[in-house]
């Protein structure tokens, strides 16, 4: 297991670079300038602003330094567009609330999918199997930017439940997160179900039975952990649509976050805020792969570590 | 086309041997097995009625780039079914029109990741060994990739063209259908029939065009019926965000963006794009669903 770990480790800072060094090109050099948008930069105070961001010199230079520094002090250097302020410091704050974003929003769609899954496998084809199936269809059917809109429509302006936007309160983290997780929970549901039916069928859930354990026990205790797999093994897309999807959320909802952030650097050529989300979003989810992956093979022990 | 196929093997259940027995093709039993299933029937019917709302609708609506302030956001009415933009626009005709382009990328960007996946994966599949153990690690490796952050990073980078969203989407797509492709070609390969034709010293472009590719339509259809709504639904997500199809150019992700915006007050411009875009995205779904079970009798759901 710990060749395992380390080889896939490896390869993960393989893609990492290779993610880094084409993002970083990828906004190089395509056209437009960080400065476009200020009005009336005479010549030379555009050349002091490249000189000091080091837009002067060769590209490759100037990616040698970029990554040097990276590799030696973890720094991503300065923000363009937020000036005075690094980008280490505009992620150390808008980090934290994406993951607690993504936190509760993988909360909702384990809980819910898992659940809605095991119960629709247990009577299959009966209105506890329809109900929860044909629901997760909608949620499938529904792309977030839709249904964050009309959540808020709803609770938001009709019913005056939540805010309309912020990040204080519990109350405001409840549609985001409702509005993020609930694709994933359809999903989640539909592999629970196909992956509990399936271990349902087989013969040592008979062999359970035949001992006399109680139908709690054995979905419980025999069936869940093989009839979790393919649900288990979707937790790193889930993860990774959660982080493209916090991009949509946090426009709707208005909250602070990383999401938020990456798509208005891109738009506004903030190179060094563009680099350091991508990396950041691109570690991300290689790690939660591996845990998944070894997650897998502990629980179904005839997978081996290749 | 479909009856001039050869006989696929099918995983033969006993049912099936014997219907093919009395002569029924493979796609004439999925037809027979698809028709009864009637969620995916209900599913295409929908398709159906909105892509032909989509082409002939426009003709008969307001020009969809009509402005008319004095039409300032009025609510449905008799003469705008789904009322009208804060530009006074018929929200109708921006529907329709919009889902042309929505459609047209769904379309094209499928059509791309389908061309480059079913040849990658064919290739791969056929060559076998050091090809295929190169090719696959390329795909594996391609696929540790955040796509989706390339596609947003293309998509602000270069101008926003529409060939560029349809070949930066296809270029995300094709890795799952190259995979299935080879997972199928392996296992016809050690089929007989592709024997007799090496035996029979065919050239190797003939086996895989004539004999290989035709038998793994199955799943490719499946498959592709389940990318076009993933497609459409990254371009409306793109679109949100502005990052896909431009204003004055309006798709459904367009119209929910500019809906998003002003429902507080109009509810009815974000209601009416996203129920277009859901509904659409449901039947497709079903519909691939349902081919499934139809054409592969053997995989269950999920």
């Amino acid at each position: 297991m710990f060749k395992f770990i380390a080889s896939r480790s490896l390869q993960m800072l393989a893609v990492l670079a290779v993610t880094g060094t084409i993002t970083f090109f990828l906004v190089r050099l395509a056209p437009g300038s960080p400065f476009d948008q200020e009005r009336n930069v005479s010549p030379e105070i555009r050349r002091n602003l490249d000189a000091y961001y080091g837009l002067d010199k060769p590209i490759l230079t100037q990616y040698w330094r970029y990554f040097s520094k990276l590799v030696t002090t973890g720094d991503f250097g300065p923000s363009f567009k937020y000036s005075n302020r690094t980008v280490t410091e505009i992620i150390g704050e808008s980090l934290p609330v994406s993951f607690e974003l993504g936190i509760y929003a993988m909360i909702v769609a384990v809980a819910i999918g898992v659940t809605a899954g095991v119960l629709a496998s247990l009577r299959p084809n009966t209105m506890t199997d329809y109900v929860p199936m044909s629901l997760s269809m909608v949620g499938i059917s529904m792309p977030t930017f839709v249904m964050g809109p009309l959540l808020l429509l709803l609770f938001g302006l009709q019913l005056g439940w939540f805010n309309v936007s912020g990040w204080s309160s519990f109350g405001d983290k409840v549609l985001p997160a409702l509005t993020l997780g609930f694709y994933y929970a359809a999903y989640f549901a539909r592999l629970t179900r196909g992956g509990m039916l399936e271990i349902l069928s087989q013969d040592y859930i008979r062999t359970a039975r035949a001992k006399g354990a109680s139908e709690l026990r054995v979905v419980l205790k025999h069936a869940l952990r093989g009839g979790l797999l393919p649900a288990v093994s979707f937790m790193g897309p889930a993860l990774a649509g959660i982080v493209t999807g916090s991009f949509t959320v946090e426009t709707i909802f208005q909250i602070p976050g990383l999401g938020r952030y990456f798509v208005t650097a891109a738009l506004n050529r903030d190179y060094t805020l563009v680099m350091g989300t991508v990396i950041l979003f691109a570690a991300l989810i290689s790690v939660f792969n591996l845990v998944v992956d070894v997650v897998m093979v502990w629980l179904n022990p005839r997978l081996k570590f290749d | 086309m479909a009856v001039t196929l050869a006989e696929p093997p099918s995983p033969a259940t006993p049912a099936a041997l014997a219907e093919v027995e009395v002569g029924h093709s493979l796609w004439q039993d999925a037809w027979a097995r698809l028709r009864k299933n009637r969620l995916a029937v209900i599913s295409g019917i929908i398709l159906l009625t909105m892509s032909v709302l989509c082409l002939i609708g426009p003709f008969f609506t307001p020009a969809p780039d009509v402005q008319d302030l004095a039409l300032y956001a009025t609510p449905p009415s008799a003469q705008h079914w789904l009322g009208t933009d804060t530009l006074g626009r018929d929200l109708l005709a921006r529907v329709l029109t919009g889902g042309r382009l929505s459609f047209a990328v769904g379309l094209c960007a499928t059509f791309v990741s389908l061309i480059i996946g079913v040849i990658y994966g064919t290739i791969s599949g056929f060559y076998g060994g050091k090809v295929d153990n190169l090719m696959m690690r390329l795909v594996d490796i391609i696929y540790a990739f955040p796509f989706t952050i390339f596609v947003i990073l293309l998509m602000v980078v270069f101008n926003r063209s529409l060939l560029l969203l349809f070949a930066a989407i296809g270029a995300v797509e094709w890795l799952n259908m190259a995979r299935i492709v080879r997972g199928q070609v392996i296992s016809l390969r050690k089929m007989e029939f592709i024997e007799a034709a090496e035996a029979l010293g065919l050239p190797k472009s003939r086996i895989i065009f004539r004999h290989l590719i035709p038998n793994v339509l199955g799943p490719v259809i499946v498959y592709t019926t389940l990318t076009i709504p993933a497609v459409m639904l990254l371009e409306a997500f793109l679109s949100f965000l502005g990052l896909g199809v431009q204003p004055p150019d309006a798709s459904w992700g367009v119209l929910i963006n500019e809906g998003s915006k002003s429902m507080e007050e109009f509810w009815w411009m974000l209601v009416f794009p996203g129920l277009a875009l859901s509904v659409t995205l449901f039947s497709l779904n079903f519909l691939g669903d349902g081919l499934r079970d139809a054409l592969d009798p053997k995989t269950s759901k999920d």
